[in-house]
């Protein structure tokens, strides 16, 4: 295609893909990990700190309540990661761009972890608050089924010999799955549930004293980037296993 | 500080096992995933080295 210039080499549509191109993603992701890693562990220090150790006891729930600045940053990243590695599916099928698709395969093991990690602090809360480890609430039966498309994505990606067949097939399951997320969200709203309401709306005024909310947030930050530094790092990893017949792919890994 | 002992801070009012549970379980689990991620970014480098010399 011939661009105004005149030049036969077709201008990108966008800067950002330019970083669809490996050798340039994997530069770009090696220079965002360690600043997500120094954001991550300043902010959960900070965060536990205030937390655990400065905000007052709950009214209602005792010190039990201390479980949130856990459960709701990990609750919130198995809602999040999802709809991140749906769009990175969609993005990588889109435009058929390797780079996506590995961001998606990347994502997948962490969302897992976290929407595991929200089940199992959830039941931690449940046991003391509610008297029973777990109830099929809507909440809880949702981010359960969450749980399973994380590990159905995986599986499916792994079932394929081909990475890019697998990586196209994974995607529409990852896409067809997101339609889960605002079910989660919103259960609480459209049904009964004994699981309570969400802590914080961006329409009202937080209810809870403000150390309890510099806690959450921080503590919140601190998992967003943990999680953001190792789906990036494993992304690393995943580019140097397909490329790794690569030249670049030999020189980058010398100076990691 | 909210709390007036080690020992208050320890039991958080009688939930410390769901308090301290929950502490455990995230910090095992970020600390095995960074771990195990560790593991495949050094099985990944090793594989480019090995490819490289062959070539």
């Amino acid at each position: 295609m011939q661009s105004d210039s005149g030049s036969l080499i077709a201008k990108p549509r966008s800067r950002l893909f330019a970083f669809a191109a490996l050798p340039n993603f994997f530069k770009l992701v090696t220079r965002l990990v360690p600043a997500f890693t120094i954001v991550g562990i300043v902010a959960g220090l900070a965060g536990a700190a205030v937390g655990f150790l400065v905000a007052p006891t709950d009214a209602q729930q005792g010190e039990a309540y201390r479980i949130i600045y856990l459960h709701v940053p990990a609750a919130w990243l198995s809602m999040v990661l999802y709809v991140a590695m749906a769009m990175w599916a969609a993005i990588g099928l889109i435009y058929n761009t390797r780079a996506s698709a590995i961001m998606a395969i990347a994502i997948a093991p962490t969302g897992a972890l976290f929407t595991f990690l929200a089940l199992c602090t959830g039941s931690l809360w449940g046991k003391p608050t509610w008297g029973t480890w777990w109830v099929w609430d809507a909440r809880l039966t949702s981010e359960l089924i969450l749980l399973f498309l994380y590990i159905g994505f995986m599986a499916l990606h792994a079932s394929f010999d081909d990475a890019r067949r697998a990586d196209k097939a994974a995607a529409i399951l990852a896409i067809v799955g997101v339609v889960n997320v605002p079910i989660i969200y919103f259960s609480v709203k459209w049904w009964n549930t004994l699981h309570q309401g969400a802590s914080i709306r961006l329409t009202e005024a937080p209810s809870m004293a403000t150390p309890m909310l510099i806690g959450l947030l921080l503590m919140t930050l601190s998992l967003w980037a943990y999680a953001a530094a190792i789906t990036l790092q494993r992304a690393k990893c995943i580019v140097l296993e397909r490329e790794r017949e690569a030249a670049w792919a030999s020189d980058f890994a010398k100076e990691l | 500080m909210h709390w007036h002992s080690l020992q208050e801070f320890l039991f958080m009012g009688g939930y410390g096992t769901y308090v301290w549970g929950s502490l455990l379980v995230t910090t095992g689990a970020i600390a095995s995933e960074s771990w195990l991620v560790r593991c495949r970014m050094f099985r990944a480098r090793q594989s480019v080295t090995v490819v490289a010399a062959r070539q």
